[in-house]
């Protein structure tokens, strides 16, 4: 207090304009501090009740929850039990394997394939064949899992299915690709990247474009051939967002992809196929409805996240300067 | 001229056409499954079960089309879609504005930025996941009314972000000029703000567009009653949990014969029109919008 009268007394010493000035100023910032917090009211207050409530919720993981008690209700309190109780299972070491095998070879497929498209796409001098391709391979991305896993159903059909039936021309014995536990996780790999490696390549495309075209003149000057000419100026010129993207993907780990694996997941796969995301579904909504253990695993499952996605955002902005706000 | 042209054909190696060879291979695959769709939902019952139908429809009929917009649950699943398409993408787009506008600010122009955007980054760090989501949606008495699926996901935090991004790459003479004529900080938003930035809002509506048109997840857990359910829950109720309990829901006695193959087909095409027509208009714009709100100066 006294060290603001000081200044302020010094400040009308020197000069008065700039200090009513800078009153008026700071009366202005505080206007627009005030629209601005108005302006962020609603999402803030959405964004609190649907995002932050549900991780208070998460206390559930702990106790017996009985759904009639209510969300923040008197349920019984069991302690670590759950949790415990969730690890004595015999399929939970399958499953993280599962999830595990799913989540790393989608992301590091998912990183290496888009590359690879992106730089493709890149020598393409046909601006007109470029869009079109470009139009048509970003175009999976925009279809739902559920319209897709149907398609796939019909396609990959051993009886009838298209793809089954072509491979029979060449005279391949019909495949189970949804129906063959060996099979399955490589289904969930191939179809991930018809939907996604299209998409994903844009960002890739875009560093590709903005690398400075004099590098691509001198290395011609230096007799280098495309080939070498992508591995010495395009790939270094890529690695910054490459570097990004694997840093964002650490947070991955644990995302088998539930909206895929849930509706092209049958009895017969699951030794292969069940994943964290569709175990921790079953639990709650499946048959047995045990809400607790199945907050508990999801509990389990958003903590191992957030260390992984947090050391992602940690390692992009301290290498690559990254900032998401 | 025509030398010249030729000429520069043979300046392309063999390399070159084989890397588009394989471009256009890889199209072909994302195509191909959709056109065969489009042919199994334009052909008879017994060409298709016969195996019979690639490419091209055989025993071309709209049978399919006709069995699938007759019913009556089709189109009640498609107007829930429609409406909750139509309340989403405009209170996402809102409150992204909304939000984004303030985040783009400097600290030094809104002190509490800081705050604010941990507060929502936050949410990308940790969630409570869906058990306990689905009791707070179902304690508000949500259930089964469509804001359960629009209020929930209101705020979709990637799409502030790309927002926040573009509004921060706008010059900053645009608001000055504005502040000296006197507008506030709510015209500045809407009338330079919004206007400039429309690339990336129509790129962030596509998205609202896509998340609401394709969700099903939502539909599932938070619609009980059938005539709730929005499109994609539907066709994931009946294409894919055939033998399943939801056939002992009311009214929906009698739906197995919508597992034919041609029928499938047909829903399919139907489901993905929108999202076909939508697309091709707003490419141009979310690559560039992808491009601006990702990579930063």
């Amino acid at each position: 207090m006294v060290h603001c009268d000081v200044s302020l007394t010094a400040d009308r010493a020197e000069e008065s304009r700039p200090k009513a000035g800078r009153a008026m100023h700071r009366r202005l910032r505080r206007r627009k501090a005030l629209s601005y917090h108005a302006m962020l009211l609603p999402g803030v207050v959405l964004t609190f009740i649907f995002c932050y409530i549900p991780m208070f919720g998460l206390t559930m993981a702990f106790q017996n929850f009985v759904p009639s008690k209510g969300l923040f209700g008197d349920q019984t309190w069991v302690g670590w039990q759950n949790l415990t109780f969730l690890f004595s299972l015999p399929e939970i070491g399958r499953i993280f394997r599962n999830t595990l095998v799913l989540a790393v070879s989608k992301n590091v497929i998912g990183i290496i394939l888009p590359v690879i498209i992106a730089i493709m796409m890149s020598e393409l001098r046909h601006t007109g064949i470029r869009k079109g391709v470009q139009t048509i391979v970003y175009l999976p991305h925009f279809l739902s899992w559920v319209i897709i896993a149907t398609m796939m159903t019909d396609m990959l059909s051993p009886v009838d299915g298209a793809v089954n039936r072509l491979l029979g021309v060449f005279g391949i014995d019909p495949i189970y690709f949804l129906g063959d536990p060996d099979i399955f996780p490589l289904t969930m790999i191939v179809s991930d990247q018809w939907k996604e490696a299209g998409y994903g390549s844009i960002v890739y495309l875009a560093a590709i474009m903005g690398i400075d075209t004099t590098l691509y003149e001198a290395a011609k000057m230096d007799g280098a051939n495309k080939m070498r000419q992508v591995w010495h100026v395009t790939l270094p010129g890529m690695r910054g967002i490459v570097m990004l993207m694997v840093m964002l993907a650490i947070g991955n780990v644990l995302n088998g992809g539930f909206d895929q694996v849930y509706n092209l997941l049958n009895n017969q796969v699951k030794e292969t196929g069940e994943i964290l995301d569709t175990f921790i579904y079953e639990l709650a909504f499946g048959r047995t409805r045990n809400y607790s253990l199945s907050a508990m695993a999801g509990l389990f499952k958003s903590v191992v996240s957030f260390v992984l996605i947090s050391t992602g955002y940690f390692l992009s902005y301290k290498f690559a300067n990254y900032q998401l706000f | 001229m025509k030398g010249n042209k030729i000429r520069k054909m043979h300046r392309y190696s063999a390399g070159y056409w084989v890397n588009m060879a394989l471009l256009i291979l890889m199209a072909l695959a994302c195509l191909l499954p959709l056109l065969n769709m489009l042919a199994t939902s334009l052909s008879d019952k017994a060409s298709v079960n016969a195996g019979e139908v690639l490419l091209i429809p055989h025993g071309l009929t709209f049978d399919a089309y006709k069995y699938v917009l007759e019913k009556q649950e089709m189109w009640r699943a498609m107007l829930v879609t429609v409406e909750r398409v139509l309340l989403g993408v405009t209170l996402n787009v809102a409150l992204c504005v909304l939000c984004a506008y303030p985040l783009s600010k400097t600290t030094h122009d809104f002190r509490s930025r800081t705050a604010y955007a941990w507060f929502f980054f936050f949410t990308i760090l940790f969630s409570g996941g869906t058990v306990p989501w689905f009791f707070l949606i179902s304690s508000f008495g949500m259930l089964d009314t469509i804001w359960a699926l629009v209020i929930p996901g209101a705020v979709p935090v990637f799409s502030v972000v790309l927002l926040l991004n573009f509004f921060r790459q706008l010059p900053k003479e645009l608001c000055e000029a504005a502040e000296i004529d006197g507008a506030n900080e709510w015209i500045i938003m809407l009338r330079i703000y919004v206007p400039t930035s429309l690339p990336s809002i129509a790129t962030i509506t596509l998205f609202a567009f896509v998340y609401h048109w394709n969700s099903w997840f939502d539909g599932m857990l938070l619609m009980n009653q059938p005539e709730n359910m929005p499109l994609q829950t539907y066709i994931q109720a009946i294409l894919l949990q055939s033998n399943s309990d939801f056939y002992k829901y009311q009214g929906m006695a009698g739906y197995g014969a919508m597992n034919e193959k041609t029928f499938k087909a047909a829903q399919v095409i139907v489901s993905i029109i929108p999202v076909l027509i939508v697309y091709p208009f707003v490419q141009k714009f979310f690559t560039q919008g992808i491009v601006m709100g990702s990579v930063k100066e």
